[in-house]
């Protein structure tokens, strides 16, 4: 990663303006807002570097950042692929046939839970309860749910996404 | 039909834009309350109304809102609960997706009756397509003067903020939701003192869930005494019921309280009965946390009596043979279900979502999720079965916050009433490797319709 | 003031007293043990839950009980309370659950550990853990690694009391490290490795309540009981400069707070003092620590020689008189 850390002046503005939010001197409530700019801006994760940055921006101590980014479970700390599959796992979707549907994954992209693609292009992940359960089995990508899935549906959707080709963020 | 309230408009084309809601009698509310009446007037109507808390305590609003400090001379906050991770709830959702400024209506009026100035709609991080939705309906709210200075032309004065979070069921729980929206780890805080008298930046705050604010809108033009007649005793008014698993029709249902459980399950109008014409198993009436109940004691209590949608007739018979309407999270199990494997990816949950504060939850989760994980997979013993109702008792009522109340009771549930079907796993390791062991052969219990003993 | 009565015995208190503060100013048995309160550090405390005790009766205005227990140490005194500690079955149930849940994935090597014999965890295990643990799952592991070059850090062995955290950030002037991750994965962490480097960062070896921050200039340098703690002080331009040092002959093998009965140093030293002056000569020496006779410390310490050999005297008469008596 060559790129240097540093947010562009429109991306900027948008953190200045969620700093504004707040009343004076309370500026470290904009850390989650801003983390998932800064997350969304770099590749998609958060480098000790970046969290540095952030930790700048909003002058709070780094360990303050690293404590926070840790402790949620949509920041990720090391690089993931260009889309990461967030296949939800709980009851209800469980019921549903989750267990398929990450076994379904497992095969077709040849990885395991946790791994990325070779080429770099998917990451495949096991997440907890995504409020989605009428409508399991579902993953997120990015901003983005998909619901109902079956692997009829699930393949047409990584055949999708690697058509656009566009790295996947929240925000 | 039952009455609508939350949801009456909920097809009406472009009801998510500000003219159409506008249109069918949206911030009618918040005219009436800003030009006619007092706050206390508002809070008095909450009361009236009977409304309990929606997003699972069931605590009645309005005096949620009479403990605020009034004599605190620091500004007062109302922050909205949209953090809902709850397994098997997603109602929240649904309504701030589709009728965003029904949310938005409900925060002007509620924050207009706490004497808020600045209110924030904490949201999952997970929801953030619905934030866009919310923030599109807060930037027409505030070019139509329904929200920042002299609000309808009035004294009052009020800036709205969605804030996102960043993935963790935790911050649903009050005081960590306030942790997490001052930008800090979700650890619950230590209670007293109180949000009401020390809450967000130490200041007099009031928590409420998105259907809570959401209703009161509608207190306020039909009165709380009208909708205290919607319902049966200490449950008034409607409730947002999201109902998944399997059942034919999932989806978010407006119910009057009181509706029969029975009706709500195989009615068409509401979950349209077992999908495949199986045959109904268990049930989890109230989202994850609550206890699990058996087909015998969902659609009648232990003794006879027809179970109904109220907070009171779920909970009849109490733990041993009843069960909390909780967030109203139906999840429904047919015979294909597994109970031993739906209770370890719920136990997996809580494992994941403990926030590490305080040593029963963070030990007694990872703990309990690694026994059922060896149960479920034919590694377990007997007295397996025994540890973790032990280990679900020692967290109960230890821990700093209800999170770890919420892992323990559906394990002590689930082996109180499936028992057998533990021992089962226990006995027969080679019969239940495929995961979906009970597919084909669903168990069968040896003991028919057997109410669980009292102890 | 507040009156309340623990386990019977009634204390006045001023009001905004914490239960175990007030079970504290009488001392004894009624006091609950407590892991991660510590009273010189703000916003400790409620965490661990080995304090919990069980409220009877709220006050004499509200005498209902509390529904569930309540952590002693984050919980007022009201007047008129009620408080059972020992004597409530299910404290003492509960304290067990708790003392089992701090022990599952504790690596429990006290024999290699330098903690052992001065280890709050210890204590409490002694005290309400069990004989053997039901405990069958594979423990957490973590690799030790050091936080300053003066501190080394056993996460294994943490149970997350967050006192070190707090000392980062109320002693030092930049906090560094913090607990990272969640749940069971929770860690004290710098994240990534940096040097805590502060005069006051030593402290946080001493409100440690186990092994797991030692004191890099002093690990596996002999067993405590080996050792005889002095008081002894000397002019510090930046702390207190009272301490206790472990000596072994005249060798000073450690520097450490003067602790009290509850683990609490009187105050906080600086690195300097902890780290740097080990040579007997620097430090006026007061004369020997007074160690509770009940610890394994005072097992080789001659303070008690002369107590010892009157103990010996009274079991011989009462063996004697027992004798007599056939």
């Amino acid at each position: 990663m060559s790129k240097e850390i540093v947010f562009s002046s429109e991306t900027l503005e948008v953190v200045n303006k969620l700093i504004r939010r707040y009343p004076e001197g309370r500026h470290k409530s904009a850390l989650l807002p801003v983390l998932h700019v800064a997350q969304a801006e770099f590749d998609g994760w958060l480098s000790p570097e970046v969290m540095d940055y952030v930790a700048s921006i909003l002058n709070i101590k780094p360990i303050e950042v690293y404590e926070v980014a840790s402790f949620y479970s949509m920041f990720n700390l090391h690089p993931v692929g260009k889309c990461l599959l967030e296949v939800c796992q709980t009851g209800p979707c469980m019921l549903n046939g989750a267990d398929d549907l990450v076994a379904h994954f497992e095969k077709k992209l040849n990885i395991k839970v946790g791994e990325t693609t070779e080429d770099g292009m998917f990451t495949l992940k096991t997440v907890e309860c995504l409020g989605s359960c009428g409508t399991a089995p579902m993953l997120q990508c990015g901003a983005d749910y998909h619901e109902n899935l079956d692997a009829e549906k699930a393949d047409a959707l990584l055949e999708k996404l690697r058509t656009e080709n566009k790295r996947s963020r929240y925000c | 039909m039952g009455r609508k309230l939350l949801l009456e408009h909920v097809n009406v084309p472009g009801i998510e834009t500000l003219e159409v809601y506008r249109k069918m009698g949206g911030y009618s509310a918040a005219e009436k309350a800003l030009k006619t009446m007092a706050p206390d007037d508002i809070t008095e109507e909450v009361k009236k109304s009977g409304l309990r808390g929606r997003g699972g305590a069931g605590f009645p609003a309005g005096m949620k809102w009479s403990f605020i400090d009034k004599k605190s001379e620091k500004p007062r906050y109302l922050v909205c609960n949209a953090d809902e991770s709850e397994p098997g709830t997603f109602k929240d959702r649904y309504l701030m997706e589709k009728i965003p400024h029904s949310l938005i209506e409900g925060m002007i009026v509620s924050s207009f009756a706490l004497g808020a100035k600045t209110s924030y709609i904490y949201i999952r991080g997970e929801y953030f397509y619905v934030l866009r939705i919310l923030e599109k309906a807060i930037e027409e709210a505030y070019a139509a003067g329904l929200l920042g200075k002299n609000i309808l032309g009035t004294d009052y004065s009020l800036d709205l903020y969605v804030q996102i979070g960043g993935g963790a069921y935790i911050c649903g729980e009050e005081t960590a939701l306030l942790e997490s929206l001052e930008g800090k780890r979700g650890n619950p805080r230590m209670k007293p003192p109180f949000p009401a008298i020390s809450g967000l930046y130490a200041s007099p705050t009031v928590v409420n869930n998105v259907e809570t604010i959401a209703a009161v809108p509608h207190i306020v033009n039909i009165t709380g005494d009208e909708y205290a007649k919607i319902g049966i005793g200490r449950s008034t008014g409607t409730k947002l019921i999201s109902a998944s698993g399997h059942i034919n029709k999932p989806g978010t249902y407006e119910i009057e309280l009181g509706l029969s459980v029975e009706e709500f399950i195989y009615s068409d109008e509401y979950c349209g009965g077992i999908k495949g014409g199986r045959k109904l198993k268990a049930l989890i009436a109230g989202g994850s946390s609550v206890p699990i109940l058996p087909a015998h004691l969902i659609t009648k209590t232990a003794t006879g009596e027809p179970r109904l949608m109220t907070y009171e007739s779920l909970s009849e018979g109490g733990f041993v043979s009843g069960t909390m309407l909780g967030s109203g999270g139906f999840i429904v199990m047919d015979d294909s279900t597994c109970i031993v494997r739906h209770t370890w990816t719920l136990a997996r949950f809580y494992h994941h979502e403990s926030c590490g504060q305080c040593s029963p939850c963070r030990e007694g989760t990872g703990w309990m999720e690694k026994v059922l994980h060896r149960i479920e997979h034919g590694h377990g013993t007997m007295k397996d079965i025994d540890l973790l109702v032990d280990i679900a008792k020692k967290i109960e009522g230890n821990t700093i916050c209800p999170l770890g109340d919420a892992a323990a009771w559906p394990i002590a549930s689930a082996i109180r009433h499936f028992r057998e079907e533990f021992e089962y796993h226990v006995k027969n390791p080679d019969k239940i490797q495929d995961p979906k062991h009970f597919y084909h052969q669903p168990f069968v219990s040896e003991v028919v319709n057997a109410t669980p003993e009292v102890n | 003031m507040a009156k309340v009565t623990i386990d019977g015995v009634e204390i006045e208190v001023p009001d905004g007293t914490t239960i175990l503060n007030a079970a504290r100013s009488v001392g004894g048995d009624i006091v609950p043990p407590a892991m991660c309160y510590y009273s010189k550090l703000e916003g400790s405390g409620g965490k661990c839950r080995t304090c919990l005790v069980k409220v009877t009766q709220g006050s004499t205005n509200d005498p209902r009980p509390m529904p569930k227990l309540v952590p002693s140490c984050r919980t007022n005194v009201m007047d008129g309370m009620v408080v059972e500690n020992t004597t409530s079955p299910d404290v003492l149930e509960a304290r067990k659950g708790v003392v089992e849940f701090l022990l599952i994935n504790h690596p429990l090597d006290c024999p290699i550990c330098d903690q052992a014999g001065e280890c709050d965890l210890q204590n409490l295990g002694y005290k309400h853990g069990k004989e053997a643990t039901r405990y069958e799952e594979e423990r957490r592991t973590y690799e030790k690694i050091d936080i300053g070059d003066k501190i080394k850090l056993h996460m294994d062995r943490c149970i997350l009391c967050y006192r070190c955290t707090f000392v980062g950030e109320q002693l030092t002037d930049e906090r560094k490290h913090g607990v990272i991750n969640r749940g069971d994965h929770a860690e004290i962490s710098t994240y990534i490795e940096k040097n805590i480097d502060n005069e006051f960062s030593g402290n946080m070896i001493d409100v440690c309540p186990v092994g797991a921050l030692t004191d890099k200039t002093a690990r596996f340098g002999s067993r405590v009981w080996f050792t005889k703690p002095m008081d002894a002080h000397r002019n510090c331009t930046s702390c207190s400069g009272k301490v206790v040092l472990w000596m072994k002959g005249e060798e000073v093998l450690r520097v450490t707070g003067r602790k009290d009965q509850y683990g609490e140093v009187d105050s906080f030293i600086c690195n300097t003092c902890r780290f740097d002056k080990k040579d007997a000569k620097e430090w006026t020496i007061e004369g020997p620590r007074h160690i509770n006779r009940k610890s394994v410390i005072s097992a080789n310490h001659y303070e008690h020689l002369k107590e010892i050999k009157e103990d010996i005297v009274k079991y011989q008469k009462q063996i004697a008189e027992k004798i007599n008596k056939g």
